[in-house]
């Protein structure tokens, strides 16, 4: 139990009117605050970012401090997307499934130099960025990025899921996006 | 198990024990499937959970590393060597070092050949602590992993006190080592020579004896050393079937004469086995980092080659000599031996081996790079049929197949 | 040392193959032998085979490329490896780009396989008497191969780069 609170970081409450019994706020703020903090990343860890990652994950780092504790390795239960590492052209049409695989609503990071822009491998095989076939939320540079960047990056995405409104999903706008990518 | 499988239909075989057709499913794990640790593709054929048939797909990371090289100067492909084996990367930059010293026929110091000793080996137990704790995964004891986790992190605090970066390391240049270990580079090392024993041999406590664990990994996923040998298994895998080949102490590089040390080997090669041959090698990389802080010699940490080691910025700045060489260096105008040289180090999956033709231009004409994982991972197939599917997990977790090295 | 493995051997090939042996050097520390493409087989088949040299490891293949030399365009260069007396031997075979056929020695060695087939996927030498000689690494839809000096390392897709300051 968490008994002397001032010792932890713990989320405050959205602004809103409280009174004896009752607490009011935006249905939006509620359903942010609740996704921020308990984001289902879905590692898809190809190369050499994939063990920095496993660093951040591990004891030293622990990136279950921050809500997301729990790793969905299945595409239809996850919220985030977090690509790390070198995705090659071979690849490419797989990450593009998980991405559609995966249900609405959701986020994508791109951890590194290459799952960015191709990083040092500015070469035939190689995809020149995941964003050529997918849309990127947060990019972490680094090759590979330091464990706090990893935590910095997912702190982003928390601030973009948590100011989201509960609407952006169906506005023309997001549809529009997705139909560059040619997705459904 | 080894009888040869006849297949009489789309989807329907004979059973060799009864005799009987009987159906098997197809079922396609990967490329990134959880259980398979990196971007391996394997369509199984079972026969309930029997694993009939396996055809393994790598490529889907082929980041056309050797095409590269030859459009990289000599002191640019070290940046290459690391994302190879990422697990283990100074041991990859040191390989290479050794690759262009040899072509060069240069003389490296003493010291500077200590200095390499210790960051291989320190590599070397990061590349094993990592293998060995996702076998511990593997077989469900997570502690392993979250607990080791946590004295690896001291080995990545080492490399970047000594060159500035935790995996993609870059470590050492052609002639040597780029500076000497700081004050604060011998103190942590310090602390990790007397941290980690402990806390490995805790480790070993909770799993090697563990009832458990050994009913789970003897006798999974063996191979024979004469299958070992014939599918060109190198390193702890090859130990771990009977045959005691070590890089190491067959063809000594960078002073590894002069330490003490025994190569582990087992006996069936199954999971079990590499298990135990990894954890008695991080107890040798133990004794011999300490036998190397204990004789580490004095004198110069680089050999002198002005031809391929950058002056220090200082005299760039101040003397003519000094920038000429720089400037050279950088644009490549240096002048390299033509011929042909192969040098292999002890990687932390086996011989990893550097094969370059230069034709004395600034880039390889021809660099190839013999990597163990893509080598013996063919042999996959033949070690897990037979088998139970989640053998077949567990087997890849401890060949330790690292994407990045499968396909270069 | 290596000199007196390096003559004892190319007796050994001299017996065997005869003339298919055409070239035997050091490069460095290692006895190299250029045999001739129809010999390759067997030589590799004498040299594991008999006793006396029992190279029972192969260490590496590899492909090699070479524009200028014509007739001889492409080529192969396998590493042999006896584990116990620590011999190890390196193998050069070349052969014209129009005709890039090599027997394959997955016969000899399992090992062979995927190392074939990685250097089908980087220069399209075929291996004649493959089990499986597909594309490994790249997409089967590849219609040209890599590593052959005339092709571009670079990714076409790129339109950021712009030459016209830099003179790439
Ligand atoms: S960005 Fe760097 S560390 Fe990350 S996958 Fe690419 S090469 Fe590896």
């Amino acid at each position: 139990m968490l008994t002397e609170t001032d010792k932890y970081n713990v989320v405050q409450a959205p602004p809103g009117v409280e009174g004896s019994g009752f607490f009011a706020t935006s249905l939006d703020k509620a359903v942010g605050l609740a996704r921020k903090n308990s984001l289902w990343p879905l590692p898809f860890a190809t190369s050499c970012c994939g063990i920095e990652f496993m660093a951040t994950m591990a004891s030293t780092y622990d990136l279950g401090r921050f809500g997301a504790e729990r790793l969905s390795f299945s595409p239809r239960q996850a919220d985030l997307l977090m690509v790390m590492g070198t995705i090659a052209k071979k690849m490419g049409p797989i990450l593009r499934q998980v991405y559609e695989q995966m249900a609405e609503p959701k986020w994508v990071l791109s951890m590194g130099a290459c799952a960015s822009s191709g990083g040092i491998f500015d070469t035939y095989s190689v995809l020149q960025g995941i964003d050529r076939i997918i849309p990127v939320d947060v990019y972490i540079p680094g090759c590979p990025p330091r464990p706090e960047q990893v935590i910095d990056g997912i702190l982003r995405i928390q601030d973009l899921v948590g100011k989201e409104s509960l609407r952006r999903r169906n506005t023309p706008e997001y549809k529009a996006l997705l139909a560059q990518y040619g997705i459904e | 198990m080894n009888k040869e499988i006849i297949y009489t239909g789309e989807n329907k075989f004979i059973d060799p024990v009864t005799g009987q057709e009987k159906e098997f499913t197809t079922l396609n794990l990967g490329p990134t499937h959880p259980a398979t640790h990196g971007i391996f593709q394997n369509i199984l054929k079972m026969d309930g959970e029997v694993v009939l048939d396996a055809e393994p797909t790598v490529g889907y990371i082929h980041r056309a590393f050797e095409k590269i090289a030859e459009r990289r100067p000599f002191y640019q492909i070290t940046v290459l060597t690391d994302r190879m084996n990422y697990c283990s990367s100074p041991i990859n930059n040191m390989g290479w070092h050794m690759t262009v010293e040899k072509l060069l026929k240069a003389e490296i110091p003493k010291r500077a050949e200590y200095l390499r000793v210790i960051i291989m080996e320190l590599s070397r137990i990061s590349d094993h602590i990592i293998c060995n704790t996702v076998i511990g995964v593997d077989t469900g004891a997570m502690t392993g992993f979250l607990y080791l986790f946590q004295w690896r992190e001291l080995i990545y605090e080492i490399f970047e006190e000594i060159c500035g970066a935790r995996l993609t390391t870059n470590i050492g240049r052609i002639g040597g080592m780029e500076r000497d270990f700081s004050e604060i580079a011998w103190k942590k090392i310090h602390k990790f020579m007397d941290e980690f024993p402990d806390k490995l041999r805790e480790f070993e406590k909770l799993v090697t004896r563990n009832r458990i664990f050994m009913d789970r990994t003897i006798g999974c996923g063996g191979i024979s050393g004469q299958n070992a040998l014939a599918y060109g298994f190198t390193g702890p895998n090859l130990r771990a079937a009977g045959i005691d080949y070590d890089v190491r102490v067959m063809n000594p590089y960078s002073s590894y004469q002069d330490f003490d040390f025994k190569v582990p080997v087992g006996t069936n090669g199954d999971v079990y086995d590499r298990f135990m041959v990894r954890g008695q090698e991080m107890w040798e990389s133990l004794s011999i980092i300490r036998q190397a802080i204990d004789k580490m010699p004095k004198g110069d940490f680089h050999a002198d080659l002005p031809e391929f080691y950058l002056p220090p910025k200082e005299e760039v700045y101040n003397q003519m000599e000094a920038l000429i060489y720089h400037f050279k260096i950088v644009m490549g105008e240096n002048d390299v031996p033509v011929g042909e040289v192969y040098h292999a180090v002890e990687g932390g999956n086996g011989e990893l081996g550097f094969y370059l033709i230069s034709d004395g231009g600034r880039t390889p004409y021809r660099l190839h790079f013999r990597r163990p994982c893509f080598i013996y991972y063919q042999a996959y197939p033949e070690i897990i049929k037979g088998g139970m599917l989640s053998d077949a997990v567990l087997t890849m977790s401890s060949m330790n197949v690292i994407a990045g090295e499968l396909d270069a | 040392m290596s000199n007196e493995l390096l003559t004892y051997i190319s007796e050994k090939l001299k017996a065997g193959i005869g003339n298919g042996l055409l070239k035997a050097e050091m490069a460095y520390d290692f006895p190299v032998f250029e045999i001739e493409r129809d010999s390759i087989h067997l030589a590799i088949k004498l040299l594991k085979e008999d006793p006396d040299t029992d190279f029972h490891f192969l260490t590496t293949l590899c492909g090699l490329h070479y524009p200028d030399n014509k007739g001889k365009e492409l080529g192969l260069m396998y590493q042999l490896h006896n584990l116990p007396k620590n011999h190890r031997i390196r193998l050069k075979t070349f052969f014209p780009v129009q005709d890039p056929t090599v027997p394959t020695i997955t016969d000899l060695f399992p090992a062979a396989n995927w190392m074939e087939r990685q250097e089908y996927d980087f220069y399209g030498i075929k291996f004649q008497g493959h089990p499986n000689l597909k594309r490994i690494l790249n997409m089967d839809e590849m219609n040209y191969f890599p590593m052959r000096k005339e092709f571009p390392l670079e990714d076409a897709t790129r339109t950021d780069k712009d030459d016209t300051m830099f003179g790439r």
